[in-house]
């Protein structure tokens, strides 16, 4: 018997790795990946002999993405205007369209993006073990994360907690609410904030506690509660989906700062000097006009701002080719249009731009100069 | 003297007779029964009136492939139409093989495809999807057909099974460059993905769990410890635990650029989870063989690995069908949690699906789907399992 035991644990084992190897294929994306790391030092050498080749290439991140031809970003997958499936199964918002305009400026291609979705607890943990190229999952820009998870690129998205109201109470300030009963989602950031910011105004109030994003709507829509609290841009959404969205009022206050962007891998330069320029890119095309429609005729164009942005004046040195904002921009857009075509007029959010405009505008967003 | 007449027992047959006797057969049970009937019709008529008048069944029918197969390219969905194929035929085969269990099962394939096929009719699917899982229903039964006529061996239908497991592998990733170009793992989804995840799981844990169960009772120590140690550690920690491990720690250790695929990272954890359920259920039917058996068998000459895999195995396997499919269905429905690890199962889905702006609100249809694909799912493996369990015998010999 402890022989037989024995063989069959080494059958069963060797069946186990067997199976392992035969049943799930690695992706075809590991395969170029790790010949590329092996590979690196040998054409590294090679081309700093070489003068004429000026970008580095041949390691670190943008050479495994182009290398693999995909890149592969980290996404919620299931927030409303930001990131989840559409009925054919494509995944779409905001946020997906910054991982496909980085796949555009660094492939050519908008469509090479590996969507993963990843969950709140995993999103850290993906980026320090490099299983993501780029995480674009509404993540707050936090000093702790920043300095442990990756390092953000300029700020996609200026969010913050706010608080909806229902019309009946005529409230328009925090104070208003003194005495109200207020939904709100349990384990978050956002209960905090709540506690925190009516306890620093010495307001009394009711919190009523969910568990799910989904209850916590429904139970303020039924007037359970007499507010509800949570991201601006998520109270925006739902209010679209009430059956009276005119009864209910998001109020003026802003309860937090929660700047979302793109993060990318602790320790790589290059690579964060393209998510980061890719960013600003969108911005500086809004900022000169500069759509799908109009970008490739505007290749020639007199302006020197614009034609060093598009590369007509020579590289912008950071180891893409020479047009790569060219092709991004006819690919996906400038900053306004991925956000018009994902939250702003005509899609349910309708979400004002506010300090999501150009500074020029009177909103946060300012890109460096491009020279 | 007149002999009295004797009436006729008071026996009635019949539904009216049948409810007097059982359901108002006094006072305080008449008044019972009505309450709780009164109950049950409101209960049924509120859920009655929702499912039929203000649900969004929308929200579920236009969003089906997704359910189904998730992300899965759909021009290349044909290969999961095949791999079912694969499937009702060598279930036909089976069916006409080995009789009344394996025809059972056979049976609940062909009703399951049926029914995505009529599911499927009323989402913009498309006819061929509709026509492909009919084919596939029917294909059970003509080939069961064929096969009681001609004699298929034993050990051809046994390589064909074990086989059809990594052949559907092959077929769903695919290879780059050839006419089956390379389908990611991170687009499987759906039910695709669900039954993936648990048909691996229970197939990779059985032998591992038949492997800890033997090695627990080995008189070799170390073994000993080692099959000990192992079930009682992962019997301690809980499956979402396992599966963070899987997911966010292992590939920590990883050197580098060498990343295991995100879905086989979950199969191995599930797997790994369930064999040191698996068993301590074999385990138990180990212990139930009278020592008598072992001895008989030793006095016949047999050896050790004999004495198991002729005398004991049989019966304690057959002992614990019961048990380890009571595992398997909850094995089913645990693989539900690969959705905190990212993974867009058929729950995964559901809250993907429920992100769109046309289903803001529709999670109660959402739901109610998702339970009814499990239940229907659950039911027929309890009902499989209980055909196995008649056809083996098992509690009556």
């Amino acid at each position: 018997m402890p022989r037989f035991g024995l063989s069959i644990i080494g059958l069963v084992v060797l069946a186990l790795v067997v199976t392992a190897c035969g049943d799930t294929p690695p992706p075809s994306s590991n395969a170029p990946g790790s010949s590329a790391a092996t590979d690196a030092p040998e054409p590294t050498t090679a081309e700093s002999a070489d003068p004429t080749d000026a970008p580095p290439s041949g390691e670190g991140r943008l050479a495994t993405v182009q290398d693999r031809g995909q890149l592969i970003c980290g996404v919620n997958g299931s927030l409303p205007g930001f990131s989840f499936l559409d009925e054919s199964g494509n995944t779409v918002g905001f946020d997906a369209d910054f991982c496909r305009a980085v796949a555009a400026a660094v492939l050519g291609d908008s469509e090479a993006v590996e969507f993963r979705a990843l969950s709140a607890d995993q999103r850290g943990p993906a980026l320090q073990t490099g299983e993501v190229d780029v995480l674009i999952r509404n993540t707050t820009w936090t000093v702790s994360r920043d300095t442990s998870w990756g390092i953000f690129a300029p700020t996609t998205f200026y969010d913050g907690q706010a608080i909806m109201a229902n019309a009946s109470l005529g409230a328009s300030t925090l104070e208003d609410l003194a005495g109200a009963t207020i939904c709100v989602q349990s384990g978050t950031t956002t209960e905090l904030n709540l506690t925190d910011q009516f306890r620093a105004l010495n307001i009394d109030f009711t919190p009523q506690v969910f568990a799910d994003i989904d209850p916590t709507y429904q139970a303020y829509e039924e007037g359970r509660c007499d507010a509800v609290t949570s991201d601006r841009s998520q109270l925006v959404a739902r209010r679209t989906a009430f059956e009276a969205p005119d009864d209910h009022v998001i109020l003026d206050a802003v309860m937090s700062k929660e700047p979302l962007g793109p993060v990318a891998p602790l320790g790589d330069d290059q690579w964060f000097n393209v998510i980061k320029w890719v960013v600003f890119a969108t911005i500086e095309a809004e900022e000169q006009g500069l759509t799908a429609d109009n970008v490739a005729d505007s290749v020639s164009s007199d302006n020197p701002v614009v034609a060093r942005l598009l590369g007509s004046d020579g590289d912008l040195g950071l180891g893409l080719e020479a047009d790569w904002v060219v092709t991004m921009i006819s690919q996906v857009g400038n900053y306004a249009e991925i956000y018009d075509r994902n939250l702003g007029p005509g899609t349910p959010f309708d979400l004002d731009r506010g300090l999501n405009s150009l500074w020029s505008e009177g909103g946060l967003l300012y890109a460096p100069p491009y020279r | 003297m007149t002999s009295e007449t004797l009436r006729p027992p008071n026996v009635s047959v019949g539904p009216i007779a049948w409810l007097r006797a059982n359901l108002f057969s006094g006072p305080i049970n008449s008044l019972v029964t009505i309450l709780i009937g009164a109950a049950l019709g409101w209960i049924l008529l509120q859920i009655g009136t929702w499912a039929l008048t203000e649900a969004r069944w929308s929200v579920v029918s236009n969003n089906l492939r997704l359910f189904l197969v998730g992300q899965y390219p759909g021009d290349q969905v044909w290969r999961i139409w095949l791999s079912m194929a694969i499937l009702s035929v060598l279930a036909g085969v089976s069916a006409g093989v080995y009789g009344q269990a394996a025809r059972t099962m056979a049976a609940t394939l062909s009703a399951i495809q049926l029914m995505i096929g009529v599911l499927i009719l009323v989402s913009p699917i498309g006819i061929v999807g509709v026509l492909a899982y009919i084919a596939n229903a029917a294909a059970v039964w003509v080939v069961f057909a064929l096969a009681v006529r001609i004699t298929v061996p034993r050990r051809v239908l046994l390589y064909a099974w074990m086989a059809s497991l990594p052949i559907t592998f092959l077929l769903l990733s695919g290879f780059e460059g050839t006419p089956l170009p390379s389908v990611s793992t991170n687009v499987w989804g759906g039910l695709l993905l669900t039954v993936l995840l648990a048909v691996v799981g229970i197939i990779l844990a059985f032998p591992l769990g038949v492997v800890l169960a033997l090695g627990r009772r080995s008189e070799l120590p170390v073994v000993r410890i080692l099959s000990t140690g192992y079930i009682e550690l992962i019997r301690g920690v809980p499956l979402v635990t396992i599966l963070f491990m899987a997911d966010i720690i292992l590939p920590l250790f990883l050197p580098g650029e060498w990343r295991l695929d995100r879905v086989a990272r979950a199969m191995g954890g599930i797997t790994l989870f369930s064999a040191a359920y698996v068993a301590e259920n074999v385990r138990g039917g180990l212990q139930a063989i009278p020592t008598g058996q072992i001895e008989a068998a030793n006095a016949l000459g047999l050896g050790g690995v004999q004495t198991n895999l002729f005398i004991v195995l049989p019966q304690a396997l057959r002992a614990v069908i019961p048990a380890n499919v009571g595992l398997f269905i909850s094995l089913l429905k645990d693989t539900t949690l690969v959705t905190i690890i990212g993974l867009l199962d058929l729950l995964g889905i559901g809250r993907a699906v429920l992100a769109q702006s046309d289903s803001f609100g529709a999670n109660l249809e959402i739901y109610a789907f998702i339970a009814g694909v499990f239940f229907v799912l659950s039911y027929a493996m309890s009902q499989a399992s209980y055909r196995l369990e008649r056809a083996l015998g098992v509690g009556t010999r």
